[in-house]
């Protein structure tokens, strides 16, 4: 082979190449335009309902009736991608800023590892009371109340996938971006954007599904001894729940069921399959993503168009971020300004921190004095209790199964999207039916509340077991059977320290995943029943409901340490041991 | 004819200035023949050590003139590499300048661009898209991109995969698409970073002639080529000049030579022959290097010098056992002696390839290069003959005679019950090597002692202690 030595054939102008197409439109196409259609009709007569005139003073009326639910599921689910737009904002100007900026990478990467162990429950309060203040006399306040509770449960997972994205981006992709002296916008949108995009795609859905059981506990919530409430699944079945009619509960969970399903079928199925594209690996993949959406989408004509015409912006946005300058680092730097620079940063940054410590001491002291962390200490240690008994039955009760499952090709294919499913369903929509079940048991909430928190929990276990043992690999199953490795010895040998790694993944979330339902799970209510267990989670709400700040702020800083100090006692190490020891 | 082609598509050939895709940036003019392009002057780079910076460069003095073929040869951590990325502006110095054109670099040098060893493709973009990205960067229009990029397509030999994605192709394709991402933004120094050495054999052959076509041709739109390799051979067949760098201790230009041969070059022609052989005797430092090794040339050596041997001045070469023992055989199997080049040829491999294994040797004092020929030494003869079990001692023997085994055996036996931690080695060899040599020092260190029943190695602990066997066997 050679160097080609003929010219270019003649090519068609763009515009033509598309032209041919338009008279050959499918029934396909047909379908896929009026979905698009409905879609914004939707949004539009749904969207209207967020800026009702609402007044603090007025009473909360939820409408039980079946036939609202559809109306409510709109709502709930345009809270839910209201979020995730927020989120995926966030994600890109924080870990943007954190990865450039030497200086607030210092700041912005533990903050962020505090944020993710922070309950946001506990902040609801703070959220709501903050939104209302800033939307007088519109429900927009109460709505973004709930939509900041959502965007706090998806986006510090998000952001942090980016962030790790932005900074192990291969050398050569950097180099290349250097070398050949790409504009700052195009480094960040053709290079490192579609390198992060496997990682956003899967936390994104990961974290969107976490956020159901967020939306479910802030669309009804009482604050300052005030009930709110949004129009929504979760209000639905809070109302459903206070009247104690186990009908319409079977309904909400039904509508919630059929949502969880459908995003998942109609949006974040097609989305991975459609990251698969942006895989940085040279070679087909054995194992892709597939979606049915996406190949009936893809059979239409419309990306096509809708590319072709996006072109042009693109091409306009392109020109305009040229202004960010080129992708180029001076070689050398002054090492005094540097340190001058830094030094400054340095003492602004401590002294702001300082500054907000001692007020807040300050405040504590005024209100209820500093022994005001007492108390939380004392009782998160038996909300740690919880957490601890809660892992330890569910790896034992997991783990087998999830082994079992994971070792059967046939069994993964039927079990892993159930699972998927389970793991996203709002845990705390089945607390009624649970709580009905103590009540007629007499199963003491101290206990019953291990229950509940597991509810939503156990499912992270049990879905990363089956990833574990799916990861071992056949030759090395087929040699333990030719030696005749099997019972204790196969345990212990191969299949504990196979799905090891995968299972510390499942623990730490189903752990984290534990103390942010203590402060649903630790009080809860049925029928006008309230049953309430000794917890650090009972003590959040019990400060929630209250408007009681000083407690509040103890509440979520003790828990916070609880949860910081648990991964970096425990899981952490877990985690090394795992990378180091048992990387497959 | 595919010159004439060649000049009908580009339309720089001759003036550079009418008809190219500028944009923006205004493209210098067309440097003559022999004008320089790129200058070092008393180029240094060091990388943070434990006490002070560790050289990996220096004293780097280089010219890259217009219309010459540059070769940077030298083995793995001779720092080839870097001295590209330097000329790059892609890192900075620590000491001495990097100017194009007489102008000392500041951040990207404007006048270059890379085709990368692993060729460095956004995979979600196609093939034309990646070629373009060079002159998106530049701000030319969209239709004129497209036009000078589906002529780098066609040019290169890569008509009709214009809309296909890096994945779908082979790896000389993905390839060609680096080249041509790199030709078609028209620099001044086309830098190659072992661009071949990800390719099969054939493949690289071929896109390699194809490549010196172009350049004989005259129309290549680049004024010179820098090309990074730790082949010889393909130094030999590409460039004008061959620029070896030495490792020991570290990176430096050992000798320049010039290749005078005329192109198309001839592999069998004996001057081709007899120029490989002598970049490869300046490559393993036999021709002008003082020996470092006591015992490869015991008769103008002092008898101390094998003392003098430290941890520093004497880097493990990456060597498993296996392998230097495959060699010993294999060479104790054609009597002793063999010419290195005739082995690696028959086995299929680059000369370069079987260099850390010869370097393993040569330290062990199982063998020793004598011209072009590996010869065993007595000890090497009887450790290429001896079973397992036989083999052990042997190698025991010569390795606590190799500084850094040396060091970690006589660390452990001051407390023959106590384990050393690697951190302690891990610090004592940071005040030589970067933390990446150290961690390869350490694992060949690990590998030869382990097989030597010298010691043994917790990675769960990292700790080194005394074999229990062994030290009940002395």
């Amino acid at each position: 082979m050679s160097f080609k030595a003929g010219g270019a054939p003649p090519r068609a102008p763009l515009s033509s190449r598309f032209a041919g197409r338009l008279s050959r439109m499918t029934w396909v196409d047909v379908v896929v335009a009026a979905a698009v259609l409905v879609l914004l009709y939707l949004v539009l007569r749904v969207g209207q309902g967020t800026t009702v005139r609402f007044s603090t003073d007025q009473s909360v009326a939820v409408d039980t009736d079946p036939s609202a639910l559809p109306y409510d599921a709109a709502r709930s689910l345009l809270r839910m991608f209201a979020a995730l737009a927020a989120s995926i904002a966030f994600t890109f100007v924080y870990a943007y800023a954190a990865a450039k900026s030497r200086r607030l990478e210092r700041i912005l990467i533990p903050a962020l590892d505090i944020l993710q162990s922070v309950p946001v429950l506990g902040f609801l309060t703070v959220a709501v009371t903050g939104f209302i203040a800033l939307f007088p006399g519109s429900m927009l306040g109460l709505e973004c109340a709930s939509i900041f509770a959502i965007f706090t449960s998806q986006a510090w997972n998000m952001t942090f996938a980016f962030y790790h994205s932005l900074t192990s981006l291969p050398r050569e992709l950097d180099e290349l971006s250097r070398s050949f002296r790409f504009t700052k916008w195009m480094r960040f949108w053709k290079v490192e954007v579609p390198a992060g995009m496997i990682g956003l795609v899967w936390n994104g859905m990961m974290s969107f599904g976490g956020g159901w059981f967020f939306l479910v506990a802030s669309e009804a919530i009482s604050v300052n001894n005030k009930d709110y409430a949004l129009p929504g699944v979760g209000s639905y079945a809070g109302a459903a729940v206070t009247d104690g009619d186990l009908g319409k509960v079977g309904w909400a969970i039904l509508t919630m069921a059929v949502m969880v399903i459908g995003v998942n079928f109609l949006f974040w199925r097609p989305l991975t399959a459609w990251a698969e594209r942006f895989k940085n690996e040279q070679s087909e993949a054995t194992e892709i993503q597939r979606s049915a959406v996406l190949d009936f989408l893809r059979r239409s004509h419309w990306p096509r168009l809708l590319g072709a015409s996006l072109r042009p912006v693109g091409r306009a946005l392109g020109r305009a971020a040229r202004v960010f300058g080129t992708d180029d680092r001076p070689l050398t730097v002054d090492p005094a300004r540097r340190r001058t620079g830094d030094l400054t940063f340095g003492i602004v940054a401590g002294a702001l921190i300082a500054w907000g410590l001692v007020d807040l001491g300050f405040y504590l002291n005024d209100r209820t004095g500093l022994g005001v962390f007492g108390e939380p200490l004392l009782l998160g240690l038996v909300t740690f209790v919880r957490v601890v008994v809660l892992v330890a039955v569910a790896t034992v009760v997991w783990v087998p199964i999830g082994v079992r499952i994971g070792f059967s090709p046939r069994l993964t294919r039927v079990a892993q999207p159930i699972v998927q499913v389970l793991a996203s369903f709002p845990a705390n929509f089945l607390f009624p039916l649970a709580v009905w079940f103590f009540l007629k048991t007499g199963l003491s909430i101290n206990v019953g509340g291990i229950l509940l928190m597991a509810l939503g929990a156990q499912w992270y276990i049990l879905f990363n077991t089956i990833a574990g043992a799916m990861s071992i690999p056949t030759d090395l199953r087929e040699a333990m059977d030719d030696l005749g490795v099997r019972g204790r010895q196969r345990w212990k040998r191969l299949i504990l320290p196979g799905i090891f790694p995968s299972y510390v993944t499942g623990g730490i979330t189903a752990s984290g995943g534990a103390w942010n339902a203590s402060i649903v799970s630790e009080v809860v209510t049925f029928g006008g029943t309230t049953l309430t267990a000794t917890g650090l989670g009972a003590y959040i709400a019990q400060a929630t409901s209250d408007g009681d700040f000083p407690r509040l702020i103890a509440g979520v800083a003790v828990m916070s340490l609880y949860v910081v100090g648990l991964n970096r006692l425990l899981w952490r190490r877990l985690y090394r041991l795992a990378d180091t020891r048992y990387a497959l | 004819m595919a010159l004439k082609a060649l000049r009908k598509l580009l339309p720089t050939g001759t003036t550079g200035a009418p008809g190219t895709p500028t944009g923006p940036v205004a493209t210098p003019p067309r440097a003559a023949d022999g004008d320089v392009l790129l200058e070092t002057a008393g180029l240094t780079k060091s990388y943070a050590g434990a006490d002070g910076e560790l050289p990996v460069l220096a004293g780097i003095d280089l010219k890259v003139r217009a219309g010459e073929i540059v070769a940077l040869l030298g083995k793995s951590g001779s720092g080839k590499s870097t001295l590209l990325r330097c000329l790059a502006g892609l890192i900075p110095a620590s000491s001495g300048t990097v100017s194009y054109r007489g102008e000392p670099l500041t951040g990207a040098n404007p006048g270059t661009a890379m085709v990368f060893q692993t060729f460095a493709l956004l995979p979600w973009l196609t093939v034309q898209q990646n070629v373009e990205l060079g002159l998106e960067a530049r701000g030319v229009p969209a239709e004129e991109r497209a036009r000078a990029a589906v002529q780098a397509i066609d040019l290169i030999g890569l008509d009709g995969f214009e809309s296909a994605y890096p994945k779908e192709l082979s790896g000389g394709m993905r390839q060609r698409v680096g080249f041509a991402r790199a030709l078609v933004v028209e620099p001044d120094v086309l830098m190659m970073d072992e661009p071949f050495s990800a390719l099969d054999v054939l493949t690289a052959e071929n896109l390699r002639g194809e490549l010196m076509e172009l350049w004989e041709s005259g129309q290549f739109p680049t004024r010179a080529v820098v090309l990074v390799t730790h082949n010889i051979e393909e130094a030999v067949l590409m460039a004008d000049r061959i620029v070896v760098l030495g490792s020991r201790p570290y990176g430096t230009i050992r000798e320049t030579v010039e290749v005078g041969l005329d192109r198309p070059r001839d592999r069998d022609a004996p001057a081709f022959q007899e120029l490989i052989d002598r970049v490869y005797r300046i490559m393993t430092g036999r021709a002008k290097e003082t020996r470092i090794s006591g015992r490869a040339e015991p008769a103008d050596q002092p008898a101390a010098d094998q003392d003098r041997r430290t941890v520093a001045g004497t880097p493990l070469p990456a060597a498993t056992v296996d392998g230097l023992s495959g060699l010993a055989e294999m060479v104790a199997h054609r009597g002793g002696r063999c010419d290195l080049a005739d082995l690696a040829d028959e086995l299929g491999l680059d000369v370069d390839d079987m260099l850390p294994q010869v370097d393993a040797l040569d330290l062990l004092g199982f063998a020793r290069v004598s011209g072009d020929d590996l010869v065993l030494t007595e000890a090497g003869t009887e450790f290429a003959g001896a079973d397992v079990q036989a083999s052990k001692p042997l190698f025991a023997r010569a390795a606590t005679e190799v500084p850094l085994v040396k060091l970690i055996t006589n660390s452990l036996r001051q407390r023959p019950d106590a384990a050393v931690r690697a951190g302690f080695f891990r610090d004592l060899l940071a005040h030589h090597f970067t933390s990446e040599q150290v961690e390869r020092q350490l694992e060949t260190a690990t590998d030869w002692g382990r097989y030597a029943e010298l010691y043994t190695y917790d990675a769960d602990r990292q700790e080194y202690r005394l074999d229990e066997g062994a030290s009940a066997k002395i």
